[in-house]
């Protein structure tokens, strides 16, 4: 089995093929199935039907329903048999159908899947990854949008894993199934199907035009706690993750701003190395992430990089995010951090 | 606003007005107790159904109430194990080893040997003679007050004292509330403080099992009050629609802390009778009735493993003393409650039971007491050689930061070197590894 560290290399030799978020999920999925007997899958519709957005499709029929079955519309029994069984050996993928939804079972992530190998000092542990997809942008109102990222990462823990391209999902969450702590996998949903500039009234770009969708066939691994440089640049770094990579890259190419773009790809491990090198190159720094605000994600990048690279800094540090609203429905693109809200954070932080 | 039909019987008007019924218990401090409201068939009222039977088979026994011992001592009835003496004798003495444990353990806890502790006094059967009911290799998921599993399945004293004090060779660490112990080796679940928790993770274990085509079964312990949590449920519809071979106990114990069973619904139905709705197997047992227990533990161990699905059992019991030794009962119940419980004391049934068989004495069992109190006593100064908690004997320092996850990452390495140099500025001449 290769290392992490191997994997870029061995990248670079294997064929690819252009796949979408959803075939890339689904991808990965199929390989760890096939490689490690003891991972099952299993949440609400993930049986037969192949889940609601088609994640889990075909895993039933190759792998039969002892591994891969519809659970009752119940997180918590979902997370708590996931926790039983990871004691016992497997290495359960449980889905919640969307991270909205994720709240009942968060007593037996936050005090049981989280502390176990804590308490029992190791006898017991929760090789758990529970993907869930999340965030808005597709009218969902507000039970089907929401980024709950900042609740797990403030456990600990906790692993806490967002992608933003299809390379990313598949090398990500077989890494995610490998790992031996408890995984939040969340996929942002509203690019499952393309990436998303942030302006909702042109037509959607589908994956196959960018180059996130070039994924190698076969197994590897992103390792968790690595960021990746979008794009290198002088001007101001942007830390964001998921979604909100491809709008911030849109409205940054818009602008003509020479931005340094890190896509953290895990929040917990964080990537510090990169966050702190980058920002003490251009001495400018703007957070993107689509959760509400207060206590968000953002809260603790800030602090982070305010205590890191104060002497850096030549401007304060910003924050562009969703406002501490719940999503709304018919309003939704007025929640959305979108470009006119990046626009003028970019705007602030060069004028300084 | 227009009237609709439902208008029709117009609300309010003459109508009395509704009150919410809040649960009162039968007996507050100083009250006089008498429990002859409770209907305690005799012994050997029920039939035993075939343990592969239809859930309904069941209903009546969710009803009912499963007893072997007799007012005169003797097992009798279809649910009567018909074990030998031998056996008998053996679970006697692990009943009164974990109740000499407790009363050593609570001693100390008074003592300032440790912050907390918990008594299973008056409950012991439903631990012990459940656990000699299952094969040492089926995986428990326990509750707080289970320590007679982990005695029955020989894990050793000292060890748990150890735990209990914290002390630098406590096996996990110093990490964990006293008593909530974890053993791998004896398929002993890391118990939870947060309640119920491992009822879902029991029927995922036994998911895991079954898919795995194992023949190991699981079991699991919560009391009557947590059985109101949402984690209850959970364990039961998904125990229910897959079939998991696993066994649910509920040891209705009367009181949790201070909330008597009427806040987990027990003015309403019996526990067991929870088990009729989820179409699983359901027994109601006399919890102090050791054989009874072990009947209805084996009856449900033997239906899982036969691939026929989950049981619950509700224990009927009584806690005897105080919820932990951060509790006072003599602030919410009469202290009468103890001595006129109908269904007696489990130790003392058992013992009983084997005088009557000419197995046993009053002499072996004071002779047994005496020398159980000198093993635990013997145990307790093995411990604390160890240390007791607060006296500086602990883990090493670092071992704080480990386990959080598999590798330290690096804000747990900033957060340990911060740890360290604290200690440094308090004691100068503090050493890591001392």
């Amino acid at each position: 089995m290769m290392t992490p560290e191997e994997a870029p290399l061995s990248l670079a030799k294997a064929p690819t093929k252009r796949l979408n978020m959803i075939e890339a999920i689904n991808e990965a999925l199929h390989i760890m199935m096939e490689r490690d007997p003891d991972v099952v899958v299993f949440g609400e519709d993930v049986g037969y039907f192949g889940g609601v957005f088609r994640a889990t499709a075909g895993l039933q029929k190759k792998f039969g329903k002892q591994r891969v079955f519809d659970t009752p519309i119940n997180e918590c029994g979902i997370i708590g048999a996931a926790v039983g069984m990871g004691a016992y050996g497997l290495r359960p993928v449980p889905e919640i159908q969307f991270a909205d939804y994720i709240y009942p079972g968060l007593d037996q992530l936050i005090s049981e899947a989280a502390r176990l190998r804590y308490r029992s000092a190791g006898e017991f542990i929760a090789p758990i990854t529970v993907r869930s997809p999340f965030g808005g942008g597709i009218f969902g109102g507000q039970t089907h949008s929401q980024s709950p990222e900042a609740l797990f990462t403030h456990v600990a823990g906790l692993k806490t894993v967002i992608p933003s391209t299809p390379h990313d999902a598949k090398g990500l969450l077989i890494a995610a199934i490998e790992d031996n702590d408890p995984v939040i996998f969340f996929e942002p949903k509203r690019i499952y199907n393309g990436p998303f500039s942030g302006y909702y009234d042109k037509p959607v770009e589908p994956w196959a035009k960018h180059d996130g969708s070039v994924v190698p066939e076969g197994y590897y691994k992103i390792p968790l706690g690595k960021a990746r440089v979008v794009r290198e640049g002088e001007a101001l770094t942007v830390l964001a993750y998921g979604t909100m990579i491809h709008v911030a890259q849109a409205v940054l190419a818009e602008k003509g701003v020479d931005a340094e773009i890190i896509d953290l790809r895990t929040l917990v491990p964080l990537d510090i190395e990169t966050i702190e090198a980058s920002v003490k190159k251009t001495g400018k720094c703007l957070i993107v992430h689509e959760a509400t605000r207060t206590g968000g994600f953002g809260a603790e990048l800030s602090a982070l990089v305010q205590e890191r690279c104060f002497y850096h800094l030549e401007a304060p540090i910003e924050r562009v995010t969703g406002f501490d609203t719940p999503y709304p429905h018919s309003l939704e693109w007025a929640y959305f951090p979108g470009p006119v809200r990046i626009g003028e954070a970019v705007d602030r932080l060069l004028k300084a | 606003m227009a009237k609709g039909p439902a208008s029709a019987g117009a609300a309010g008007g003459n109508l009395p007005p509704l009150s919410l019924h809040v649960p009162e218990p039968p007996f507050r401090p100083g009250d006089p107790v008498d429990y002859s409201f409770l209907d305690i068939p005799p012994a050997g009222a029920f039939a035993r159904p075939d343990e592969a039977c239809p859930t309904e088979e069941t209903h009546a026994l969710c009803h009912g109430l499963i007893r072997v011992l007799d007012q005169d001592h003797r097992a009798v009835g279809a649910w009567d194990p018909k074990l030998d003496a031998e056996t008998l004798r053996r679970m006697l003495r692990t009943m009164a080893l974990t109740r000499a444990f407790d009363d050593r353990m609570y001693r100390g806890q008074r003592q300032g040997k440790t912050s907390f502790y918990m008594k299973c006094t008056g409950e012991e059967a439903t631990s012990v003679a459940s656990a000699y009911a299952l094969s040492d290799d089926d995986m428990v998921f326990p509750s707080y007050r289970q320590q007679g599993i982990l005695i029955a399945r020989g894990y050793p004293i000292v060890e748990m004292i150890n735990q209990i004090y914290s002390n630098r060779a406590d096996k996990l660490k110093g990490r964990q509330l006293p008593i909530m112990y974890s053993s791998r080796d004896h398929n002993f679940f890391t118990i939870s403080g947060n309640l119920a928790t491992q009822m879902p993770q029991a029927a995922g274990w036994a998911m895991a099992s079954a898919i795995k085509g194992d023949t190991r079964i699981a079991s699991t312990w919560i009391g009557e009050g947590s059985s109101a949590e949402g984690d209850a449920h959970a364990a039961f519809i998904f125990a229910t629609v897959f079939n998991a071979p696993v066994v649910f106990n509920i040891v209705n114990n009367q009181w949790a802390i201070s909330s008597f069973s009427g806040f987990a619904g027990g003015e309403r139905a019996t526990f067991a009778a929870r088990a009729i709705g989820y179409g699983i197997a359901g027994l109601r047992v006399d919890g102090n009735d050791a054989l009874a227990v072990y009947a209805a533990a084996r009856w449900a161990a033997n239906r899982a493993r036969a691939g026929k699905g989950p049981t619950l059992i509700e224990h009927f019991s009584y806690r005897a003393e105080g919820h932990s030794t951060s509790d006072d009962p003599s602030a919410y119940r009469s202290a009468q409650e103890r001595d006129e419980w109908p269904l007696g004391d489990p130790i003392n049934r058992l013992k009983k039971h084997l005088i009557a068989l000419g197995e046993w004495s009053e002499e072996q069992h004071a002779a047994m007491d005496l020398e159980l109190a000198e093993q635990v006593k013997a145990a307790t100064k093995e411990a604390e050689k160890n240390g007791v908690l607060g006296h500086g004997l602990h883990h090493p320092f670092h071992t704080m930061f480990e386990d959080v996850y598999e590798e330290l990452p690096w804000h747990l390495q900033e957060q340990a070197e911060q740890a360290i140099r604290e200690r440094r500025i308090k004691w100068p001449t503090w050493k890591e590894y001392e």
